[in-house]
Order: C-alpha cells, then sequence, then structure tokens
C-alpha cells in the first residue's frame, strides 16, 4: 500500500502551526486566540502521530501523548473560556487590546 | 521608736504623692491636689524632726562620735562576687541635717505656693512635680552609694527641668530650662566619669567602704595614685570629675551660667530648688566624699577652695549690677554656694583643721532658711507689683509690711549683722579660711561687704526709694498662706545661727567648737555694716549717685551688667567654634558619605526599575512575542551547534 510520505505530514503540522501563531498574534478576540491555541496543539499532534508511525510503528507512546494533549487541552478550554466570561463580566469586551490593565 | 520605719516613709510619702497626684489625672480635684502634697510634706516634715531627734539625742553620739548608721540595704546588680550595687539609705549627720533642711523648706513652698499660684491652671502638675523633686532630693541625701545617689541627682535634674519650664507657653522659660539641663547634663557627664574610674579603682560604690579604701594605704588607693593621665594621678583626676558634676549642680564659675536663667520658673520653685536644696548638692556631694578629698587628694581640695572663693566674689560683682530682683538673688545664690565650696576647700583631715567643713555644712544649713526667705519675700512683691524689674518697686513698706518686716530680717541674716543666723555660719567660714587659706580669706571678707551692699540696694529698692502711697491698699490681707511661710521660715533666719552645730555635724563625727572670737568678727561685722550704710545712702531716697557711681565705673559697670560677657563667651564657641568646626563637617560626613551611600543604592534601584518596568506593558500578545523570539533565538543557537 502507496503510503503518503513523513515530508508530507510535517509540512502540514508545519502550515497548521504558523497559521495558529499568525493566527495568535494577529487576532484582538479572546476566543480567536484560544481557537488558535488548538491550532498549535493539534499541529504538535500531527506530529507525534506521524513520529510514532513512521519512525518507531511498533511502539504507542507518540499516540499516549497525542491523547493526553487532547485530554488537557480540552480542560485547558473550559479553564480559559471561564477566565474569559469573567473578563467579559468586569470589562466588558474581550478584546485582548483593552484588557491590560495586569501591568506595572 | 523606730526610726527606721520613718526613714522609709520619708522617702517613699513623696514618691507616693507624686504618682497619685501625677497619674489621677482629671478626676481628681485641684484642691485635694494642693491638700495631698502639702499633708504629705507636713507629715515628712515632722517625721524627719523625730529622725533627728531620735539620731542626735535619743541614740546619741557613741564614744562621742555621730557614727553613720545603714537603716536599709539590699542588693541591686551584681557585676562580681565582690563587686555589686547596692540601694538603701544612710543615715549621718549630714544627711540627718539635709533631711530637715529639705522637708522644711519644702514644706513651706508648698504652702507659700498655694496663695502665689493660686488660679493656676496646671497646679495639679505643679504639686506633683514638687513631690517628685522632693523625693529625689531626700533620696540623694539618703543615699549609701555613690551610684545611687547619681541616679537621684538625674532625677533631681528633671525635676529641676520640669519646674524651670513649667510655664511652657514661654520662649523664654523653655530656653531656660533647656540650657539648664544641658549645662547640668555636661558636667553630670564628668561625674560618672569620675564615678566609674572610682568605683573601677576601689573596686565598690559603696561610700562608707569606698571611703574607708581609698584614704587608707592599700591595693585600692595604690592602683588609683599608681596609675595617671596627664600628669596627674587617676584619684586626682576622678576627684576633679566628680567635683565638675558638684560645679554644675552648684552653678560653680564656670558652669554657672544656668541658675540665673533659671529663675524663669515660679517664684517658689525658685525658692526651693535654685536657691535653698537642689543647688547644694554639690556641696553635699564634696561633703560626702569629704575624707577622700582632704586626706587622699588635698591639691584638689585647694583648686574647690580657688573656684569657690572667685565664684563668690565674681557673682557678688554681678549682683550688684542687676535690676531683676531675681536675678540679684540668683547671684547671690551663686555667691553664696561660693562661699561653702571655699569653706569645704580650706578645710583639712584633723584636729583643728576641719572648722571648715563644720562651717560650710552651718552655712548650707542657715542659707537655706535665709535665702529661700528671700525668694519667697521676693515672690510676694512680685504677686503683688507683678513685675521683677527693681524700677517697677519702691516705698512698698507700707503695703506689705510682713514681706518688708521678714525680708529685713533676711537681709540682716544674710549680710552677717549678729545674732542672725548668717552671722554665725559666716564668721566660722571666714575664720576657717583665715586659719587655713590667707588670700581666700580676703576674697571672702571683700565678698561679705559685697554682699551686704548688694542686699540692701535690693531691700532699699524694693521698699524705700520711692514715697510711700499713702492710698495704697494692704496686699498683703488674706493671703495667710503666703504670710505664714515668711514667718517662720524669719524665726528660722534669725534663730537657726544659735544652735550649736559644731556639736552635731564634724568631718569625724566628732563634736567640735565654732568658737566665736569677739576682736575677730569685728571686722567682718563693720564691713558689713558699712556695706548697708552705703547701699542706704544710695538707695534709700531716690537720687543722683546710683548714676554717677553708674558713669564713673563705665566700663566696668557695664562689664559687670553684662554677667562679664560668660554668656556670650559660651554662645561664641558652640556656635561659631564648635558648629562651625565640629558640627558642620560632621553633618556633611553624615549626609553625604554615610546617608550617601545608602541613597545611592536607593536611587540607583529605583532607576533601574523605572527604566525597566515598562516591559511588563500588561499585553499578552507582547509577551508571547518576547517568547517567541526568545524561542527563535534558541534554535538559531541550537542549529549553529549542531549544523
Amino acid at each position: 500500500m502507496e503510503q503518503v510520505p513523513l515530508a508530507h505530514m510535517l509540512i502540514l503540522s508545519t502550515i497548521l502551526f504558523f497559521i495558529g501563531i499568525y493566527g495568535f498574534f494577529t487576532r484582538r478576540n479572546m476566543i480567536t486566540m484560544l481557537m488558535s491555541t488548538e491550532l498549535i496543539l493539534n499541529s504538535v499532534n500531527i506530529n507525534f502521530v506521524a513520529f510514532n508511525r513512521y519512525l518507531y510503528p511498533h511502539q504507542l507512546e507518540g499516540i499516549f501523548f497525542t491523547l493526553f494533549i487532547i485530554a488537557v487541552a480540552a480542560s485547558e478550554v473550559s479553564l480559559a473560556v471561564a477566565i474569559i466570561i469573567n473578563i467579559y463580566r468586569k470589562f466588558k469586551t474581550i478584546d485582548i487590546e483593552e484588557t491590560d490593565t495586569m501591568k506595572y | 521608736m523606730n526610726s527606721d520605719i520613718y526613714i522609709l516613709l520619708i522617702l517613699l510619702l513623696p514618691l507616693l504623692s507624686f504618682l497619685f497626684i501625677g497619674l489621677s489625672g482629671r478626676k481628681l480635684s485641684t484642691g485635694m491636689a494642693v491638700s495631698v502634697g502639702c499633708l504629705t510634706l507636713i507629715t515628712t516634715l515632722i517625721f524627719s524632726i523625730a529622725v533627728a531627734f531620735d539620731y542626735f539625742f535619743v541614740k546619741g553620739s557613741v564614744g562621742g562620735v555621730y557614727a553613720p548608721q545603714i537603716v536599709a540595704r539590699f542588693e541591686w546588680l551584681r557585676f562580681s562576687p565582690g563587686m555589686s550595687i547596692d540601694l538603701g539609705l544612710i543615715v549621718d549627720p549630714i544627711s540627718v541635717m539635709m533631711l530637715l533642711v529639705i522637708t522644711c523648706i519644702s514644706t513651706m513652698v508648698n504652702i507659700f505656693s498655694i496663695g502665689y499660684m493660686k488660679g493656676e491652671e496646671r497646679l495639679k502638675s505643679y504639686y506633683a512635680y514638687l513631690s517628685l523633686f522632693t523625693f529625689s532630693m531626700l533620696g540623694l541625701v539618703l543615699s549609701i552609694n555613690i551610684f545611687q545617689m547619681y541616679i537621684f541627682w538625674e532625677l533631681v535634674g528633671i525635676s529641676s527641668f520640669l519646674l524651670i519650664g513649667f510655664f511652657f507657653n514661654k520662649p523664654s522659660a523653655i530656653a531656660a530650662a533647656k540650657k539648664a539641663f544641658i549645662v547640668t547634663r555636661f558636667a553630670d557627664f564628668g561625674f560618672l566619669i569620675g564615678i566609674l574610674i572610682l568605683g573601677t579603682g576601689a573596686k565598690t560604690f559603696d561610700f562608707l567602704t569606698l571611703i574607708d579604701r581609698l584614704t587608707h594605704p592599700g591595693v585600692a588607693l595604690d592602683s588609683l595614685t599608681g596609675s595617671g593621665f596627664l600628669g596627674m594621678s587617676c584619684l586626682t583626676w576622678a576627684l576633679i570629675l566628680v567635683f565638675m558634676g558638684g560645679a554644675g549642680k552648684s552653678a560653680m564659675f564656670p558652669l554657672h551660667i544656668w541658675l540665673p536663667d533659671a529663675m524663669e520658673g515660679p517664684t517658689p520653685v525658685s525658692a526651693l530648688i535654685h536657691a535653698a536644696t537642689m543647688v547644694v548638692a554639690g556641696v553635699f556631694l564634696v561633703a560626702r566624699l569629704f575624707p577622700i578629698y582632704s586626706i587622699s587628694a588635698p591639691e584638689v581640695l585647694q583648686g574647690i577652695a580657688y573656684i569657690g572663693s572667685f565664684t563668690a566674689l565674681f557673682s557678688a560683682l554681678i549682683a550688684c549690677a542687676q535690676t531683676d530682683i531675681k536675678k540679684v538673688l540668683a547671684y547671690s545664690t551663686i555667691s553664696q554656694i561660693g562661699f561653702m565650696m571655699f569653706a569645704l576647700g580650706v578645710a583639712g583631715w584633723g584636729e583643728g583643721h576641719d572648722e571648715g567643713f563644720t562651717a560650710s555644712m552651718f552655712h548650707l544649713f542657715t542659707h537655706a532658711f535665709f535665702k529661700a526667705l528671700l525668694f519667697l519675700c521676693a515672690g510676694s512683691v512680685i504677686h503683688a507689683v507683678h513685675s521683677n524689674e527693681m524700677k517697677d518697686m519702691g516705698g512698698l513698706r507700707k503695703s506689705m509690711p510682713i514681706t518688708h518686716i521678714t525680708f529685713l530680717l533676711a537681709c540682716l541674716a544674710i549680710a552677717g549683722i549678729p545674732p542672725f543666723s548668717g552671722f554665725f555660719s559666716k564668721e566660722a567660714i571666714l575664720s576657717a579660711a583665715a586659719h587655713g587659706n590667707p588670700p581666700v580669706f580676703y576674697v571672702g571678707l571683700f565678698t561679705s561687704a559685697l554682699t551686704s551692699f548688694y542686699m540692701f540696694r535690693l531691700y532699699f529698692s524694693i521698699f524705700w526709694s520711692k514715697p510711700v502711697d499713702a492710698h495704697a491698699h494692704n496686699h498683703e490681707k488674706g493671703q495667710w498662706a503666703m504670710n505664714i511661710p515668711l514667718i517662720l521660715l524669719a524665726i528660722g533666719a534669725v534663730l537657726a545661727g544659735l544652735i550649736p552645730f559644731g556639736k552635731y555635724v564634724s568631718a569625724t563625727g566628732k563634736a567640735i567648737e565654732l568658737p566665736i572670737h569677739v576682736m575677730f568678727s569685728v571686722l567682718p561685722v563693720c564691713l558689713g555694716l558699712g556695706g548697708i550704710l552705703v547701699a542706704a545712702f544710695m538707695y534709700k531716697k531716690q537720687n543722683e549717685i546710683p548714676q554717677k557711681v553708674t558713669k564713673l565705673l563705665g566700663n566696668f559697670y557695664e562689664a559687670a551688667y553684662k554677667k562679664f560677657f560668660i554668656d556670650e563667651i559660651y554662645l561664641f564657641l558652640t556656635h561659631k567654634v564648635i558648629f562651625n568646626l565640629i558640627g558642620r563637617p560632621a553633618a556633611w560626613f553624615d549626609r553625604n558619605v554615610v546617608d550617601g551611600m545608602i541613597q545611592r543604592t536607593g536611587s540607583t534601584s529605583v532607576n533601574t526599575s523605572n527604566a525597566i518596568k515598562n516591559l511588563q506593558s500588561g499585553k499578552l500578545q507582547g509577551y508571547t512575542m518576547y517568547f517567541l523570539g526568545g524561542v527563535i533565538v534558541l534554535v538559531v543557537l541550537i542549529l549553529i551547534k549542531f549544523l
């Protein structure tokens, strides 16, 4: 069976990673920024799965890590959304530019 | 009769009265405070008379000697097995005599103050301070131990400070209180060093042991006389320094500058503290250590004689030129204490030489009565006239008859006219000086003539000088609180000299004779009468003579009026010399080097944090940018390293 080469997987995950970075830096809406971090995490997941499959096909560590990351990401999202809701209650906005009171 | 309990009570009652009046606050009525203060003192007066009676007549002398008795004693601070500081009470002739003087004058002053300070808002604090003063002065004379004496010495200083500055909304009173405190404190610094030298040398602070060890040859005496500093032995230094403390309290030249200013306090306080009791503490101190002075360091005693006689003459000259009646009395006090000091100074140890010691104590005793009386009379006059200046007075003899008579009696006593008390004590001093140190004797003779001149100048200026105002009302009516002490003290001032003092108080405790040599007395009495006549001639009626004499004396009068510029010299020394040469450089060093280092450290960290605080902008994406930048740099480094 013809396999998809590893390089393709890595190119995909790199593209995904930089889309995430780009989104994180350019969006002002916190929810969108949260989505961008999810993209970054997913690109990492792809890396783990791909390397596991191509380099050590008889082991499962990479896949375990992926599962962990998904679980952590899920709980992280619930926390982040709770924080964002609180921020909204306080500032009446979730624009990252305007919630900059935590400074010197 | 258990007199030990009485002595404890004498000391504790004034303390309790001070605590009671001082701590009870607003709830206590003024009348209550006054009666507590007065009654306590009357009780202590009765107790001290009982103690004196018991000591001199019931217990009496053993083999002709009045021995010191330790009434109470307990260990307070222990340094090493052989050396500790004890607290206790000693009873010996001079402390019993001082007990009588202090309680007697204190009682009179307390009663007098009822009239004099009437309507004063802070009367309660006034009575509390008076009680504190009495307590500390009694503690001072009853101390068994030079260190204990030092504690009470400072307590006396602080109560004097409080009472001088009693009218604390008057700037001059504040300044005077500060001056008195600083000058005496400066002198006490010497006293403390002296105590420490004596204490380390003799390995004891106890008076009796100290005197014993330092008057008999032994290890203690050798260690102190063996080592020296600047050409004098340690013992000499210690005794000079101890005398310095005494000179500060007793206003000896050149530390006398605080006493005239201390007259800013209420007049009864001047009578009590700055005339009769506290200022003789220095004389008492020298008398306490007299055996050491006379046996082991006669050269210091000689110095004391010269300082005393110089002070006596010097302040008598100033007193002749002053116009403020309290200042005249203040300088006369300094002069009389000078008499007591040089009487101690000319005395020696042993049979036939220690007349001066008894004479000094005798003069201390009689002086307390007539000087307190003079001050209280002055208080009466000031109360009536509302001024301290002589020119506002005159012709008061009809409107204040009791004050007039008592003042006259006190003046006669201080001038040394027989048979008033001052005559006996002054004769004793002069005859001791004539035997011991002729130059001092001549100074004393001249000073006693001056004394009668300036006292009668005061007397005539207050009570004669101007014609009597026929319509003047009697200022003294209803002032019983002020008149009774005057009368009682006048009785003391007249009769105190008849006590056979030498029988009870002497350096060794053995009775000595204070003979009155008629031939010897003629000269001082004539000089005294001469002073009175000159004063009467110049001041009895208003005339031109004082002005003419002033012109004749010219600059000398001016200098005496300005107190020989001693205050100015001190101001020059402190402001110009000490402030500029030591104070300012020290302040510069402190501000720029000591403080500067701390300031520089602080300001550096403040500047640094100001510079970098903008990094914490609160912008989340900014932080992430730095983080990403850091990651990229790390990656680049790793790539360079491994590829």
